[in-house]
């Protein structure tokens, strides 16, 4: 269903990144949310954003989406985002938020079909095409028997689920994930990670995240941005960045980390205060 | 069929059956084939058909109904825009001030301007006042009762239309030689509508319906939020502009030629919710047919009710209407 345009495939192919952030920083009033932070998202990766509560993350998102003020630059297929027109750049960024709005009554097939807005004409109504691409994605995500439901008939997991169809209808190379997961049962967190990972390699999708649970973090994303306080702290792969002593310096959280055997790499917090129960 | 075109054809069904009801109901009895005969005669008097009951249909009770029609549909359609625009179900162009500001407006030009120039100045002031009240509503709504809610809008707006009414009050007492003129005007003046007053509100509605129709599919990115409808490309703060601007002028044309009429813009749009479905892409078409239709079926009743006398028409709107503000209301909360 990804129409990749030609000049797009082509700057993928001379591997430039699908992200690139330069001396990024956010204020907010007085304060300052992000300040100086870089790095790459390579093309076709999936990197995520890990770091406290409070340490910038979705900040981060937003501004990668172009929805906050920032000084510094955000390098879009190598081009800055200011550059772009507002519906340019909704035609190269889809963002999944950590908490979408739902219109409650509003049902899903037309929940999905605003994900083609940025494809439309201002005044515009969507045309086959648009409609073929909403089944498209609704049959992918296994959601064609919700087609008609209205969006308060949903649960949590096939409602995160309507809102990551929305934002594949919007056909971006780049998909921003502010915690995928969150308010999902385990489950349903693997279901919706593995999704996007399937979604990931069969597109050549680019991938920028948040999520909380480290373990799953660790076992899906290909590198790691560190945030603590607004700074990028670590950056790398998995073993550059995950390490009990850096977690346990920025998290505030002892952890021991169980490295690739049988039972898979793990994140496994240990109690600091007392010895763990018998 | 799709059921958005299943309900148009059913809307523009409903619209011309109540034109029909309107025309023919009345206080002089006139029979149906007399006044077909009359209307495809495009004027011409058919034979058997006396001059006086002419006269009642071309120059009293046609324009009754299309001044009616012109203004339900406003009503109606100005109230779902402004709920979509601001994510409120009881955003109306009577609770948000946007009347009250188009009834101060109106009445200054009256009681200060050449009565001469009243087509163009009473419409113009009544659209800036339309303009003034729906953005004191939405400022006071959004930072001094310091809530995102939809009720914290509607306070904002009820106090800014109280404020502004008093204003027009005090403007008429001031001017009293108007005042039976601003009076009258006030109660609503479905009763004298003529040609003029389709001549002066006209323009307005077809500017103003023509952009609310065609913003219609971006109301529906706008309830995913401001930040989300950024992010799919959407100029949102535009809109929102385009749209207060839009329904504000179609609020005013309808203030302009029939006064104070209220809860028009609740009652429809969420009726025809509940008939087609949540999408702006069928509620604000429908919403302009059904407006249409439930203005000028409720001018019969105001006029045949306690005939020969007639009820104020904004008396029977706020009868149906507060019930229907209190359906909304509870609708609302849960949604919010």
């Amino acid at each position: 269903m990804t129409a990749v345009l030609p000049g797009e495939a082509g700057m993928r192919l001379a591997r430039q990144p699908a992200v690139g952030v330069r001396e990024l920083g956010v204020r907010r009033g007085d304060r300052e949310i992000l300040r100086e932070v870089s790095f790459d998202v390579p093309a076709g990766s999936w990197v995520c954003v890990i770091g406290p509560n409070g340490a910038g993350k979705t900040t981060l998102m937003h501004a990668v989406a172009g929805l906050v003020p920032f000084e510094g630059a955000v390098m879009l297929s190598g081009k800055r985002l200011d550059a772009y027109r507002r519906r340019e750049r909704a035609r190269l960024v889809a963002l999944v938020p950590q908490q979408p709005v739902i219109p409650q009554a509003m049902s899903v097939d037309g929940y999905v079909l605003l994900g083609r807005t940025p494809h439309l004409g201002l005044l515009g109504a969507e045309g086959r095409e648009d409609v073929i691409a909403v089944r498209t994605v609704l049959e992918r995500l296994e959601l064609g028997w919700a087609t008609e439901r209205r969006l308060d008939t949903l649960s949590g997991g096939e409602l995160q689920r309507v809102v990551l169809a929305r934002a594949l209808a919007q056909d971006a190379p780049l998909l921003l994930l502010d915690e995928p997961t969150t308010g999902l049962d385990l489950g349903h967190q693997i279901d919706v990670l593995e999704l996007i990972d399937e979604l990931r390699r069969e597109d050549g999708l680019s991938v920028l995240s948040t999520m909380h649970d480290l373990t799953l973090a660790g076992r899906f994303a290909d590198r790691f941005a560190l945030l603590s306080q607004g700074r990028l702290v670590a950056e790398g792969t998995r073993s550059e960045v995950l390490d009990a002593a850096t977690i346990a310096e920025h998290f505030g959280a002892g952890v021991r980390i169980i490295g690739d055997g049988e039972i898979g790499w793990a994140v496994v917090p240990v109690s600091q205060r007392r010895e763990p129960r018998p | 069929m799709s059921r958005m075109t299943r309900s148009v054809v059913i809307g523009v069904g409903v619209l011309a059956v109540s034109a029909i009801v309107g025309v023919l109901v009345g206080p002089v009895h006139i029979a149906p084939g007399d006044a077909l005969r009359w209307f495809v005669s495009f004027g011409h008097l058919p034979s058997g058909m006396s001059e006086q009951d002419a006269a009642i249909l071309s120059n009293l009770r046609l324009p009754r109904v299309v001044v009616a029609g012109l203004v339900g549909a406003s009503l109606s359609a100005s109230g779902a825009a402004y709920q979509g625009v601001f994510r409120n179900p009881l955003a109306d162009p009577y609770l948000l001030g946007a009347a009250a500001g188009a009834g101060l407006g109106a009445t200054i030009a009256v009681a200060f301007g050449p009565e001469t120039a009243f087509a163009v100045t009473v419409p113009f002031a009544a659209f800036v006042g339309a303009i003034v009240g729906v953005g004191l509503a939405y400022l006071l709504g959004r930072s001094s009762l310091g809530g995102r809610s939809a009720t914290s809008l509607v306070l904002g707006g009820i106090a800014v239309a109280s404020f502004l009414t008093a204003l027009q009050t005090f403007i008429q007492q001031q001017r009293a030689e108007t005042l039976r003129q601003v009076y009258s005007w006030i109660l609503g003046r479905l009763g004298t509508s003529g040609w003029d007053d389709v001549r002066i509100a006209l323009p307005s509605v077809l500017v103003a319906l023509t952009t609310l129709w065609t913003v219609r599919r971006l109301l529906d990115v706008i309830e995913v939020g401001d930040l989300e409808a950024e992010s799919l490309g959407l100029n949102v703060a535009r809109l929102r502009m385009i749209v207060v601007i839009a329904a504000s002028l179609a609020t005013a044309a309808a203030v302009s030629v029939a006064g104070l009429i209220g809860f028009v813009g609740i009652i429809v749009p969420h009726t025809v919710r509940i008939l087609s479905g949540a999408s702006y892409r069928s509620v604000l078409p429908l919403s302009m047919l059904f407006g249409a239709s439930f203005l000028i079926l409720t001018d019969v009743v105001a006029r045949t009710a306690v005939a020969p006398a007639e009820i104020p028409i904004g008396v029977l709107t706020a009868l149906v209407g507060a019930p229907f503000f209190v359906f909304a209301l509870r609708r609302g909360a849960r949604v919010t």
